[in-house]
């Protein structure tokens, strides 16, 4: 067994005992896989965000097969499928004998890959007429997987950027209040007891009506990534004051003032860095609400628009109770959402009991 | 005390007044307005639409127009509902009726689920039950509320044993007020699950944390040395200590439904605040949306109000003021 080397500082520290949690690093690589798949949807996705066939409507998932339904070998594929009413005229799809081999990195439909890249192959695709659909077709007979894919790009980065920015407000809000006390500390906090004081979905909606719907959906992305920040950087800024009101009766602030380092200095080089190992845990613990808060925006249609995808707005679908009983892979989406938002908690939690100095040691409590 | 809840209830109106005006400034920050609609309208004649600009003073700057409504405000007016064609005092009183039901029935579901939960698992610590709940409690914290709704709604769908959304079946009005009460507790079902199951989740856990840190203190030990019966020492000495902390819990608790219940009601079309707003939001009825948010601050702050009453009068040590 390799001796095992100890790291020097705190973040060495906490990042060793946060390795030794599991759960937390599994989930650390579902959260990476999601993200690497976001970055390289074009590729993974074998359809297009446009891409759609409405003769596939509702589709149910195509079946991966090696063998002809003769009990022939032939090698990766999927059948045709063909509809037809049932006698209640609802649609009922049937495979048929039309065989389409599954193709990896193969020519389709063109794109820029990470938008620069002119490229056109894609992971997995089958030639036309056939159609793949690992996790079945919506209304309008588009790709669910192909969706999902995309949507995560919407769905997965609105948490992060809406945390940084709500997350740098908070900082510099909190930071300043905690440590000028006084005047500015009252003013600072009444501010943000007000944002706080409304309820959160009304100024969601409130705000979002202020927002005009002649937007382009990049417009529309950036106005949800704002409004979500206005609304949740006042908690962290409290959080934040009250950890720099305690911080800025230490020592070393004192030392650091008698040696005549201005306000500002304090602030940045040596309060704020020890509210990060506070903050590295909150702001993980974040993203699920920004996460979810996309998805419920889009969800009652105010948030992404078709065809952009996210995973809020591909959920609408499943707003009409009915379709999901004819059609319940339309609730993938929700799957990946909770799933992240697990995964979020999961690592939160551990980098939380892994920063926490009281915590050595002991199974939890004070 | 009184002097502590003056002040409170003075700054809160200070607040709601700037809030109120962010969110007028805010919706005339938009293009077009009310009128925009009814002007499409060849019902609706030149003289109403004239009518209705002097009223709201819609030619005059937007500060002015604020300063109209607030000053109507004070007068009882709330202004005419654009959508619904009714004054919006009409729609807005059963509306919050509904959803103060909704968020209550939702409120004690989950205080009356937490509490005797998070005692259980401290008590049960670290065996396989206390694991087993920890386990599902996680799991549901992960799960949007929107999904439980959407997934209650469908088994009821399919198995037709629930009332798919709405408060009240057609024709309740005529049943004797037993069976109507009956009737609307049937319709609660779903929303009220799916609002409470993550509160239960989340509080469940702080009750349990709680409940551990005070069984670990000294005066614990001290009781359990002189004998006192276990079930006195946890009920009586412990609880008591447990539940302070999560008294402040409650306000916000009740405040922060209130708000998350906008979205169930959506889900589930229970008419009340929430789902009017996003209505009114659509239609870009801003006197509707005003008061709206008016409601749901004045609900917010009066929850958070009382929260600090209610640990000044649980804990004695706490001075406020």
């Amino acid at each position: 067994m390799k001796p095992m080397t100890m790291p020097r500082n705190e973040a060495g520290l906490a990042w060793q005992k946060f390795l030794k949690d599991r759960m937390a690093v599994t989930a650390l690589w579902i959260l990476g896989v999601f993200y690497a798949a976001a970055l390289l949807a074009d590729v993974l996705a074998p359809y297009s965000l446009r891409d759609e066939s409405r003769a596939h409507t509702y589709c149910p998932p195509t079946g991966l097969h090696f063998f002809t339904p003769s009990g022939q070998w032939a090698g990766l594929h999927v059948r045709g499928v063909a509809m037809s009413y049932d006698i209640f005229r609802r649609r009922m799809y049937h495979e048929t004998a039309a065989i389409y081999p599954v193709k990896f990195f193969s020519g389709g439909e063109s794109y820029r890959l990470l938008g620069v890249v002119p490229f056109d192959r894609h992971f997995f695709t089958v030639d036309a007429p056939g159609r793949i659909y690992l996790l079945g077709a919506d209304s309008r007979g588009r790709d669910i997987f192909s969706r999902i894919i995309h949507g995560a790009r919407v769905s997965l980065t609105i948490g992060l950027l809406g945390v940084f920015i709500s997350f740098g407000v908070g900082l510099l809000v909190g930071g300043i209040a905690g440590y000028c006390g006084g005047r500015t500390d009252q003013a600072l906090m009444r501010v943000c007891e007000m944002v706080m004081m409304v309820p959160g979905f009304y100024l969601l909606l409130a705000l979002r009506a202020a927002v005009p719907d002649s937007l382009d959906s990049l417009q529309v992305y950036a106005a949800i990534v704002i409004i979500l920040s206005f609304i949740g950087w006042a908690g962290l800024a409290r959080v934040i004051r009250g950890m720099c009101l305690s911080l800025k009766a230490r020592d070393y602030v004192l030392a650091a003032k008698t040696m005549g380092l201005s306000d500002l200095a304090i602030i940045m080089r040596h309060i704020l860095p020890h509210t990060i190992s506070y903050s590295l845990a909150a702001v993980t613990l974040a993203v699920p609400g920004y996460i979810l808060g996309e998805s419920a925006l889009s969800l009652i249609g105010l948030g992404i628009q078709d065809p952009y995808a996210s995973w809020g707005n591909m959920l609408a679908e499943a707003m009409s109770i009915v379709r999901i009983q004819f059609a319940p892979w339309i609730l993938w989406p929700a799957f990946f959402i909770g799933m992240t938002v697990l995964c979020f908690n999961l690592v939160g939690d551990a980098l939380r009991d892994a920063w926490d100095p009281w915590l050595n040691g002991k199974g939890g409590g004070a | 005390m009184l002097k502590y809840i003056v002040k409170r209830i003075l700054i809160a109106m200070a607040l709601l007044v700037v809030m109120s005006a962010v969110t007028f400034m805010l919706m005339r920050l938009t293009p077009g307005n009310f009128l925009d609609t009814l002007r499409l309208d060849p019902q609706i004649s030149k003289d109403t639409l004239a009518y209705y600009t002097r009223l709201y003073q819609l030619d005059a700057p937007a500060w002015q127009q604020y300063l109209h409504w607030l000053a109507g405000l004070f007068r009882g007016e709330w202004g005419y509902s654009f959508y619904y064609n009714v004054p919006v005092a009409q729609i807005i009183g059963p509306r919050l009726v509904n959803t103060f039901i909704l968020s209550l029935a939702a409120f004690l579901v989950t205080w009356m689920a937490a509490i005797p939960l998070g005692i259980w698992a401290a008590l049960n610590r670290g065996n396989g039950r206390d694991r087993a709940l920890q386990c599902a409690a996680y799991a549901v914290i992960s799960l949007p509320g929107f999904f439980v709704a959407m997934i209650l709604l469908f088994m009821a769908a399919v198995t037709g044993c629930l009332p798919l959304g709405g408060i009240e079946s057609p024709g309740a009005g005529e049943l004797p007020f037993i069976a109507r009460m009956i009737d609307m507790a049937r319709h609660l079902v779903i929303p009220v699950t799916a609002l409470s199951l993550g509160s239960i989740a989340v509080l469940q856990k702080l009750m349990r944390g709680n409940m551990l840190e005070v069984l670990g203190r000294q005066y614990i030990f001290a009781a359990r040395a002189r004998g006192i019966p276990e079930d006195r020492v946890i009920y009586v000495h412990a609880l008591r200590n447990a539940i302070n902390p999560m008294i402040t819990l409650l306000g916000y608790e009740f405040a922060s439904l209130l708000s998350g219940a906008a979205l169930m009601e959506i889900i589930t079309s229970w008419p009340g605040l929430g789902s009017m707003m996003l209505t009114a939001v659509r239609a870009k009825d801003i006197y509707l949306v005003m008061a709206g948010m008016m409601m749901g601050g004045v609900l917010f702050v009066a929850g958070n109000l009382m929260a600090d009453i209610a640990l000044a009068k649980a804990d004695p040590r706490i001075k406020i003021g």
